[in-house]
């Protein structure tokens, strides 16, 4: 078991330390950001004295070697903008973007599993099939535009939510949320919905494929058999059942709820890391970019672990069957 | 495909041979949403080549655009005395001309970007197949690397390294797609390659490049399409992506998204239909490549034929 750990913790760090170099050398060799960041009237020497505060004139292995060496005390490098440290830039936004993620999973399971389920066990009502449909189209319509739609419908014509922002307390970071007034509710309620649609869509497909294949089982037809009541098959013995999959999916899906909140931020004015990453590659703001990325891979790799770890607790064949997949 | 016949629909003039390429539009046409969805889009693409011909107004010469048009809601006269159906947007451009030419850009990019990822997916992937060992290995590696991240965070980082502009985003669209064509081709060229067809062509000592692209490609070639067109679908709407966040296609070159993003600052004053005509542009063209691309999965997967 714990060779298994640590051959996976080892393939995460190799995955890792492969997106340090791709991205820094990526970001690094293309363009020069001095050239954003001086302005036009400043001399050769100001610019120059620009470049040597920044370390933009050593060469790029010693930039890089620089750079690593500041990873392993936790130092991802300086904001060019902001001229703070921008991990600390990142974790400053972060609990906004996780705040958004989790709100758009709770979406995605409490709409997602009822629907899915109802289509599942009546595969031919209509409304079985319209929430099919539906759960097509959230699978081809691009979130942007959904979001617009979103903004379009329920803040310009109908009036109902706040478009942009984080309501109240949003101004404020570390642990407080606005998901303790209502203002902040409504502010949140979009946003999570536009960036939860994908997800839903996908919990719809999971949960019916699950209740169609578990409805079938034999211990449904001794309990149905045993003169159980319908709610009690449904409620205890089919749900518990169609769960697994479905949250080992959202699990690992929660990487790309915070990648995908990169989109829904931007369009609803949601401060947090996604919508600073946006910013930063436009003003060129290569630390922060170089950061946002090292973050965000370091979370997918945890979670993958994670996953995996859970998933050798649950299924010894998954560690026994030896080759490293 | 097996030999089992599928239903020879009526209209078919006379009793044609069976071929496979008529059972397979047989079957294809089965489906009346895919057809529709098949109409809509050769719809589309005539629309986006024919735009020059088809438009009340050439939207990009600076000398037909007449800012005192600007803004205009739907159904308003133009200075120029045309109507502008669907309203204009804030440089004067009528909206109706405007997604008529910027159809031609995103299809442009979605196709050519999909053209080469399939390419070099293909390659890629069927030398993993056909080499094994560490070649395949290390190929599969990157692959799982590449499709373990969202294609929107790895399309953001490629476009911070390469900036804006054409060209740029078709590289950073080939180098998002070309892995998951590359695992489809693997999967079934690994399959192809145990088949007595193949042992066949190498006992007849022919080359390696011979029996990879005559022999095992045509075979694989089933999957390759459903994933094709999905990718499209999925690269519009990629590159709508980014050009909406403003990190795409740059303002000259005006795509559907662009559109919408331009749009977008002036629909919260109510002025909806800047952005909302191109995003249902959008939408139909993504929606309809997609119902297509969903019959030809039924389709051309074997394991599903009746």
């Amino acid at each position: 078991m714990l060779a298994f750990i640590l051959r996976r913790a080892g393939q995460g760090l190799l995955v890792i330390l492969a997106m340090v170099v791709i991205v820094f050398f990526g970001v690094n060799v293309v363009g020069d950001p001095v050239w954003i960041l001086v302005s036009p009237d400043m001399t050769q020497d100001q610019i120059a004295e620009v470049s040597r505060s920044l370390g933009l004139d050593r060469p790029i292995w010693e930039q890089f070697f620089h750079f690593v060496g500041g990873i392993l005390q936790g130092d991802l490098g300086r904001s060019f903008v902001h001229g703070t440290p921008a991990i600390r830039l990142i974790l400053d936004r972060m609990p906004a973007t996780i705040e958004l993620a989790l709100v758009a999973l709770f979406l995605a399971v409490i709409l997602g599993i009822p629907l899915g389920l109802f289509a599942g066990l009546k595969p031919d009502h209509p409304l079985s099939r319209g929430v099919m449909a539906v759960s097509i189209l959230g699978f081809s319509l691009p979130t942007f535009w959904v979001g617009l739609m979103l903004i379009m419908v329920f803040a310009v014509m109908l009036g109902w939510l706040p478009a942009t922002g984080r309501g109240d307390l949003g101004s404020f970071f570390g642990i407080t949320t606005s998901l303790v007034t209502l203002d902040g509710w409504s502010h949140i309620l979009m946003p999570a919905f536009n960036l939860a649609l994908l997800k839903i869509s996908l919990v719809i497909r999971l949960a019916r494929a699950g209740t169609r294949e578990v409805s079938l089982q034999d211990y449904i037809k001794f309990a149905r058999a045993k003169g159980l009541s319908r709610s009690r098959i449904i409620g205890v013995h089919v749900l518990k059942n169609i769960l697994i999959p479905i949250v080992t999916v959202l699990g690992l899906e929660f990487g790309s709820l915070v990648a995908f909140s990169v989109v829904t931020e931007t369009i609803f004015a949601w401060p947090g890391m996604g919508k600073l990453l946006l910013e930063a590659i436009q003003r060129l703001d290569r630390p922060v970019i170089v950061a946002y990325v090292i973050i965000v891979v370091v979370l997918f790799v945890v979670i993958n672990l994670i996953v995996d770890i859970l998933y050798s607790l649950l299924d010894p064949r998954v560690r026994l069957s030896g080759a490293p997949a | 495909m097996s030999s089992k016949a599928a239903p020879v629909p009526a209209a078919a003039p006379a009793a044609q041979e069976e071929t496979p390429f008529r059972r397979f539009v047989a079957q294809f046409a089965e489906d009346r949403i895919a057809v529709a969805g098949l109409l809509v889009f050769t719809l589309i693409v005539l629309a986006a080549l024919l735009a020059p011909w088809i438009t009340p107004q050439n939207p990009y010469s600076l000398a037909k655009l007449d800012l005192m048009d600007s803004r205009l809601p739907p159904g308003s006269k133009a200075g120029d005395g045309f109507t502008m159906m669907l309203g204009s947007d804030g440089f004067g451009r009528d909206i109706f001309s405007a997604i008529f030419y910027g159809l031609r850009i995103s299809l442009a990019v979605g196709a050519i970007s999909c053209l080469i990822a399939a390419t070099v997916g293909m390659t890629v992937g069927l030398i993993a197949a056909y080499a094994g060992g560490r070649v395949e290995n290390l190929i599969m590696r990157l692959v799982d690397l590449q499709l373990s991240l969202p294609a929107i965070l790895l399309a953001l980082i490629l476009v911070s390294m390469f900036g804006k502009g054409v060209d740029k985003i078709i590289i950073a669209l080939v180098l998002v797609q070309w892995a998951y064509y590359a695992r489809t081709v693997r999967g079934s060229a690994l399959v192809e390659r145990g088949k007595d067809y193949v042992e066949a062509a190498r006992c007849l000592g022919l080359s390696h490049a011979r029996i990879v692209f005559r022999h095992i490609l045509p075979n694989c070639l089933a999957p390759i399409i459903v994933v094709a067109t999905v990718q499209t679908a999925h690269s519009i709407s990629l590159e709508a992506t980014l050009s909406f966040l403003g990190v795409g296609l740059a303002q000259t070159e005006p795509s559907l998204g662009v559109l919408i993003s331009n749009g977008f600052q002036y629909m919260l004053s109510g002025k909806y239909w800047i952005s909302f005509f191109p995003g249902l542009a959008l939408l139909v063209t993504i929606v309809s490549i997609n119902l297509v691309g969903d019959r030809l999965r039924d389709v051309l997967n074997p394991r599903l034929e009746k």
